[in-house]
């Protein structure tokens, strides 16, 4: 069984993807430690302890991601927010930074560290970097390998491995994209964000609705196209005088269907990416993913019966998913 | 000032065997200190094969004065592309400047000096001092860091010697698709080497036409050069010891004239330095250049 690892963004999406069938759900402290630090969401202590107990004592796990870079003048928020992440008794740390993980496994030498996606480990050499240094004993993938690579790289893995099976599509190595900051002064490395919403203006005019970021034009919608958030690798652009997505289309990553590959590989959990998305796509996207994994991995259903569930889970899969479409992304070569 | 060193960073575009060959042997005449070198955004570029890059760094090694670097490669995916790190770092004498972690874990294995590239997301001096400990003689500062993070890390005075990002294209994000062959209605693995087309890259505008970003095949950079040649008193006071220029296709010389003429405290450099950007130095979104340009 491959464990089903789910977005928190807040108490009532723990408690969402804890009901709906999450084995692990992941959270960060509301400040700029973690990759989503957006108003209003991710925990406070209180609320850590609260929604520790809700998640353990239903039998799940609960792991504290503190994925963003420290800033060389606030070393000790961070640091600090490891201690707590060991004081609430996290079942693991996700860390990007190698100071802040070199930090952890002196300290907290019992807490398990899970590399986060940040930290763009693409390479078995990368992998034993970092588990002969620190101890880590899971590493989550960047969203650029083939499903061959990713197979590759599972069978000589010193760690455990989780992928992204579902969510936005980062079409960017992570932890290496400057996109964002490039235009806004904020991006997931040292801010948490990308594409911060205080930077999107939706503007309304006589050609159409345009969509822009700290002014820049990222699309302009014709009457009767869905407009998506402004994210700069999914906007219109122009190159060579020709307009289209040049990097990508509004679109999200659905791996529904390479789950039987991906469990004949050995990848030990498939996560699901949303903190800021609502309790309601929580709910709906960890019961699909479930059924899914329960089908594959308990009811060990044919290919046949398979096939024909997954159309269902595609088409409710695809209701959340940027742009109504979803792809497989990297891991089909042809995607790239 | 003089002491600041003038370094050359590896080519990111795909440029012909013969422009290769042509630039580096005016960067060896050039007043340029550190020269890095070597295929650092896509393992099937082939104008130079590995042994090949390697043998010309050890030419500009033994035929200059000039300390030699070879760069190994920022993204790797695959089996190959893992295999073309190992020959990188497996060099017998040359420093390597190490663009991901793996190339760092082969380098220390080796107990062979490296440089941490500007990938390696080195952001905090807890990070900067493990690896100035493991072998690390020199670290390249991301280049979304701002003066006021550099000037925090660099009064701790970490064991190491300083990069910084000063002029060039800034390189931004890496994919596992290549948007030249996108751009081109090609697959990534029939691209048939279109890069090689585009020199100092292919623009990315907005539909209003304001430049926005370079297409390099996986690569994503910005369309303005990085420049950081009024900033150079700053950095030299705050304890910089190395200012990187990426290369560019044309114009090279008159931009590393204009750097060593400012690191000596001479004039001249007007006209280059109020071209480009520089908003990240500033801690401002990185397209902005500060002051604002009339």
């Amino acid at each position: 069984m491959m464990e089903l690892v789910c977005p928190a963004g807040n108490f009532t999406s723990l408690k969402a993807a804890v009901d709906n069938g999450a084995d692990a759900v992941y959270m960060g402290f509301n400040d700029h430690t973690n990759a989503r630090s957006f108003s209003g969401l991710n925990f406070s202590d209180k609320q850590v302890d609260k929604a520790i107990d809700y998640a353990r004592s239903r039998g799940k796990r609960v792991f504290v991601a503190i994925n963003t870079y420290p800033h060389p003048a606030r070393l000790a928020t961070w640091e600090a927010a490891v201690d707590r992440a060991a004081a609430h008794r996290a079942d693991a740390l996700i860390l990007a930074d190698l100071g802040l993980m070199a930090y952890a496994a002196e300290r907290h030498p019992l807490l398990p560290l899970h590399l986060s996606v940040q930290a763009s480990a693409t390479n078995l050499e990368a992998l034993r970097f970092y588990t002969q240094n620190f101890g880590v004993r899971r590493a989550v993938l960047p969203r650029v390998l083939s499903m061959k690579q990713v197979a590759q790289l599972a069978a000589a893995a010193p760690c455990d491995l989780e992928v992204f099976g579902f969510g936005s599509l980062c079409i960017m190595a992570e932890g290496r994209c400057h996109l964002s900051s490039y235009v806004t002064g904020e991006s997931p490395n040292i801010a948490g964000v990308c594409s911060p919403a205080k930077a999107v203006e939706w503007r309304e005019t006589p050609q159409g609705l345009q969509t822009r970021l700290n002014g820049v034009l990222v699309d302009h919608y014709a009457a009767g196209e869905n407009a998506s958030y402004p994210t700069l690798c999914k906007g219109r652009f122009v190159v060579d005088g020709r307009r289209s997505h040049a990097l990508e289309e509004p679109t999200s990553l659905n791996t529904l269907a390479l789950i039987p590959e991906l469990a004949a590989c050995g990848v030990k959990a498939i996560k699901i990416e949303g903190r800021q998305r609502s309790p309601a796509y929580v709910a709906q996207v960890v019961a699909t993913w479930r059924s899914a994994l329960d089908e594959y991995f308990i009811h060990h259903s044919d290919g046949v019966t398979l096939d024909r569930k997954r159309r269902e889970w595609d088409s409710s899969l695809r209701k959340h998913a940027e742009g109504v479409q979803t792809t497989l992304g990297a891991y089909d070569r042809v995607w790239q | 000032m003089t002491r600041l060193k003038l370094a050359l960073g590896p080519i990111l575009f795909y440029w012909p065997r013969q422009q290769v060959f042509d630039f580096y042997e005016a960067a060896a005449a050039s007043p340029v200190d550190v020269i890095y070198l070597g295929e650092a955004v896509c393992n099937k570029r082939h104008q130079l094969r590995i042994p090949e890059w390697l043998d010309l760094a050890r030419y500009l090694a033994d035929s200059s004065a000039k300390e030699v670097v070879i760069s190994s490669l920022i993204l790797s995916e695959s089996s190959a592309d893992l295999t073309a790190i190992r020959k990188v770092v497996d060099n017998h004498g040359l420093t390597v400047e190490a663009n991901d972690q793996g190339a760092i874990q082969l380098a220390m294995e080796r107990g062979i000096p490296f440089v941490c590239g500007p990938t390696l997301n080195v952001y905090n001096a807890r990070t900067l001092g493990w690896l100035a400990a493991r072998g690390a003689r020199r670290w390249v500062m991301p280049v979304d860091m701002d003066r006021q993070g550099l000037q925090t890390l660099l009064q701790q005075r970490p064991a190491i010697e300083t990069e910084v990002f000063a002029w060039g294209k800034l390189p931004l994000a890496l994919s596992a698709r290549c948007f030249t062959a996108r751009h081109l209605e090609l697959t990534k693995d029939n691209c048939q080497y279109r890069c090689i087309d585009y020199p100092d890259g292919l623009e990315l505008a907005s539909q209003e036409g304001r430049e926005l970003f370079t297409i390099n095949g996986i690569q994503t950079l910005s369309p303005q050069p990085m420049n950081l040649l009024a900033q150079l008193p700053e950095m030299a006071a705050m304890g910089v010891d190395v200012v990187r220029l990426s290369p560019a296709a044309t114009g090279m010389a008159e931009v590393l004239a204009a750097f060593d003429r400012t690191r000596r405290g001479g004039q001249g450099g007007e006209v280059i330095a109020s071209d480009g950007v520089n908003g990240y130095w500033f801690g401002q979104p990185g397209m902005v250049h500060s002051p604002p340009l009339g």
